[in-house]
């Protein structure tokens, strides 16, 4: 395997007609690492997957994939890597089984084995004619067939959008064995705690553009929950405690932020108060964007208009 | 919660009784027909104007190139042949062949299956189709009937019917003839087409997916046309096997002969049971399913489904089977036809024009005529074939394909090759299938290498039509049915130029018009090779192109 960074995207510039879909986007993925690749919808994220396949052609910027040119190398890459759409389409004639063969056979390593072993994991029936597949069912055929592909990076798109949550977790394991096998993994999700749950780094993008990327560490800030309790004492020592933000008081009532690695701590002094109720909600996509970027970046304007 | 075990629970009012009876299954007919019409409307207007336009120019064309009843009698004399039969009609007035009856038993069998494909074709696309798609959970959940989806697809079918059967009997009156007997012929059309569109009804309960429940319906549709045909050949003007057929109902109207309308009235009835019939089934099944539970298949993939050839092969392999079983019977029938038909050239010098023969050889004349057509169908099959590859990139499945590792040029290769050697196997089995025909018919054993021959060397030809096709797919992604445009119009070329005498320049506009006749002309190799060339730049051409482009939905 090439040294240096799985996925490597600058200033990626992609324009369907009159739109800009991708406006300078930067993204890396570290050897070894599962990224993830956060955005609301319509943000730009499988745009960049599919120019990364070389299925659409950059207008501007590069991008460098497994140390290869996604457009030029695309072939001797894709047998270095598996995909998930996020739409998954199948043959509707042939049988799921059928497919996680062809693309197996298609990239030239197929583990027989493995298959088995997942199609039992995500308790799918290969039998079944893909017509007759759910969207869940659809999407387990597809990530099937990618993670028993001995391949160095999975390219997944918002693969857990139609998983159940027993799946979900069956899927994170998998994340976590491929992590452990050494591959790299590059998701795209707009759910934030799936990407909490299983990413060592992300990138958040914003209509084409990357507005904030690191470590889960670096990007702490942005995974502050919402307390609400009703306490018996006075609550406002809870004020001096590390970690706490923003806190305000009604009667009995108090509502504040917390950073996540400090929930500990602020959860035993609040158990000390006499605690009546006690709500925590940790921040969703919608909320980030609205705290952190809401009015600060503009709608990239139409090319060309103006 | 410990206040709802004191207080009185609220209780709800009563529903509506109307909701409750389980009548109301129809309602919202009437908006699901007003919007079918409305997203139909293109079709139901190019359906309605194509069958009467044929009628019409048939009704002209006849009238022109058998001018007097002489010309009349010798065409009379093929259509009692057993496979001028099987074509058409069960020889009503061929002892006094007029136009009306020319009309009736010739054009009769093209329109009827014409009119019930239009029929299936509209009943499946609102009612299968839509289950299938998804858009009929949307429609179902609003408040609609559970019949309604069904009523409204019978009622959009019927209005077509209705509209086929105005059209051709103003067109055919209008040609001058008898306007009860033209009356009585197109209301078979419509009735004969409600009859098969009422089996697709039944069979769009029966199958989860469209292609199934068309299929089926269309199957029973070849057997009916088939059963007519057998019976008909058994005894002149139908025998008691005929008359199983609906197919055969419309025939023995004898139109323009000696008129009678009670036959229609088993049209009527069946029609009538088998739409009672989907009705009830549509009203007790669950929605998306079947009646019928698809099959389980291969847990795992057999060792040949390994790359884009193999795939591609696999997913036409029930098509190629229906046009290898459909070129079969083309070859056949010409074959069948090579010697009464040459008799009958002889005899009309304006056919001889249409076929293309002056003086002798009127045999290989007409054998290099049935040529084109294995041609024309072939060119057929392969723009279509090709064409997938677009549906294929459009359902979003060609880039698992092109993600898993597969070079572009590999797939769009994979798919000229595929369309290619199946448009082999199909110019094969019709020129194999005529010269046995015509080897038996007439006892000349050369027959079979002259089909051959020509049926073969329609290959540059088509190939041409099929790389052309690839390019439109590889560099103008969106407008690649315009193919089908190109299939048009060397089609038009091919069956009309001859007749509507066109100068030599205008039907080489066409590959096909650059084809030596063979077997009236030996075989020049030049023009093949120069058509070979074209199709391979085409293809090259082709493959450079949809390196270069961006997938698209």
């Amino acid at each position: 395997m090439s040294a240096g960074p799985a996925v490597e995207v600058r200033g990626l510039i992609k324009n369907f007609g009159d739109v800009r879909a991708l406006d300078g986007l930067d993204l890396t993925v570290d050897a070894g690492s599962v990224a993830g690749f956060l955005g609301p919808n319509g943000a730009g994220k499988s745009t960049t997957l599919r120019i990364l396949l070389g299925l659409l052609r950059a207008d501007g910027g590069t991008a460098r994939l497994l140390g290869g040119d996604p457009w030029a190398d695309a072939v001797a890459l894709h047998r270095r890597l598996a995909y998930v759409p996020g739409d998954v389409a199948l043959w509707p004639t042939l049988t799921g089984g059928e497919v996680i063969d062809l693309l197996g056979r298609l990239r030239g390593r197929a583990d027989a084995r493995r298959r088995d072993e997942l199609l039992e994991r995500f308790d799918l029936d290969p039998t079944r004619k893909t017509r007759a597949y759910s969207k869940g069912n659809r999407q387990k055929v597809a990530l099937v067939a990618a993670l028993a592909a001995d391949v160095d990076l999975l390219v997944l798109d918002e693969p857990t959008s139609g998983l159940d949550p027993l799946k979900e977790e069956v899927f994170t394991e998998c994340i976590g064995e491929a992590r452990a096998a050494g591959r790299s993994v590059l998701l795209s999700s707009h759910v934030l705690s799936e990407v909490e749950k299983l990413c060592d780094t992300v990138t958040i993008i914003r209509n084409g553009r990357t507005v904030e990327s690191g470590t889960l560490t670096e990007l702490r800030h942005l995974t502050r929950s919402t307390v609400t309790a009703d306490v018996a004492a006075d609550p406002s020592g809870l004020a001096a405690l590390p970690g706490v933000h923003d806190l305000s008081r009604d009667g009995h009532r108090v509502r504040f932020q917390v950073d996540n690695a400090h929930l500990d701590t602020v959860v035993a002094a609040l158990a000390t108060l006499g605690l009546d109720s006690l709500v925590c909600t940790p921040p969703s996509l919608e909320q980030l964007f609205l705290q952190h970027y809401g009015d600060a970046l503009p709608v990239p304007d139409a090319v060309g208009a103006r | 919660m410990s206040a709802a075990t004191t207080l009185p629970a609220p209780v709800p009012a009563p529903l509506p009784a109307r909701v409750s009876a389980g009548a109301g299954q129809l309602t919202g007919t009437g908006v699901l027909l007003r919007a079918a019409l409305r997203r139909n409307r293109r079709r139901l207007v190019t359906w309605v104007l194509a069958l009467g336009g044929i009628t019409v120019y048939a009704a002209v064309a006849l009238g022109a190139v058998y001018p007097t009843a002489a010309d009349r009698q010798a065409r009379a004399a093929v259509m009692e042949t057993p496979a001028g039969i099987l074509l058409s009609g069960p020889g009503f007035g061929t002892d006094d062949y007029t136009l009306g009856a020319m009309i009736a038993n010739e054009l009769g069998l093209t329109v009827l299956v014409a009119v019930s494909i239009m029929s299936i074709s509209l009943v499946v696309r609102q009612t299968r189709a839509e289950e299938e798609s998804g858009n009929a959970e949307l429609l179902l959940a609003a408040a609609v009937g559970r019949r309604a989806p069904l009523a409204s697809a019978l009622a959009l079918m019927a209005i077509a019917d209705v509209a086929v059967a105005v059209v051709i009997t103003a067109g055919l009156a209008g040609a001058g003839l008898a306007a009860v007997d033209a009356a009585a012929l197109a209301v078979g059309f419509a009735l004969t087409g409600a009859v098969f569109g009422a089996v697709a009804a039944v069979t769009a309960q029966l199958f989860v997916q469209a292609r199934a429940a068309s299929g089926s319906a269309l199957a029973v549709l070849g057997a009916a046309v088939l059963v007519r045909g057998v019976g008909d050949v058994l005894h002149h003007s139908g025998s008691p096997l005929s008359w199983l057929s609906p197919i055969a109902w419309a025939q023995q109207t004898r139109a323009f002969v000696d008129l009678r309308w009670e036959p229609l009235g088993l049209s009527v009835a069946l029609a009538a049971v088998l739409a009672a019939l989907a009705l009830r089934l549509s009203a007790r099944r669950d929605v998306g399913a079947g009646l019928l539970t698809p099959r389980r298949g291969p847990a795992a993939a057999s060792g040949w489904l390994a790359g884009p050839v193999a795939l591609l092969a696999r997913l036409q392999r029930g098509t190629v089977a229906g046009w290898t079983a459909a070129m079969l019977l083309l070859g056949l029938t010409f074959g069948s036809l090579t010697d009464s038909v040459t008799d009958m050239i002889a005899g009309n010098p304006r056919l001889a024009t249409v076929f293309g023969g002056e003086g002798a050889g009127l045999t290989d004349s007409f054998t290099a005529a049935a040529g084109l057509y294995y041609g024309l169908c072939a060119a057929a099959f392969t723009v279509g074939s090709v064409l997938r590859l677009r549906g294929e990139e459009t359902a979003g499945r060609l880039e698992l394909l092109l993600a898993g590792g597969v070079d572009r040029r590999r797939v769009l290769g994979a798919g000229l090759a595929v369309a290619c050697a199946a448009a082999v196997l199909l110019l094969l089995v019709a020129g194999l299938g005529g010269g046995l025909a015509a080897a038996a018919v007439s006892g000349r054993a050369g027959a079979v290498p002259d089909q051959l021959g020509t049926a073969l060397v329609q290959l540059p030809a088509v190939l041409l039509l099929g790389a052309l096709t690839a390019v439109l797919v590889a560099a103008v992604p969106r407008r690649s049915g315009l193919a089908w445009v190109a299939v048009c119009w060397v089609a038009l070329l091919g069956m009309f130029g001859p007749l509507l005498q066109l100068p030599g320049w205008a039907a080489r506009l066409s590959p096909f018009g650059w084809l030596p006749r063979v077997p009236a002309v030996d075989v020049d190799v030049a023009p093949l090779a120069v058509l070979l060339l074209v199709a391979a730049a085409l293809g090259a051409v082709a493959l450079l192109a949809f390196r270069r482009r961006d997938l698209s939905g």
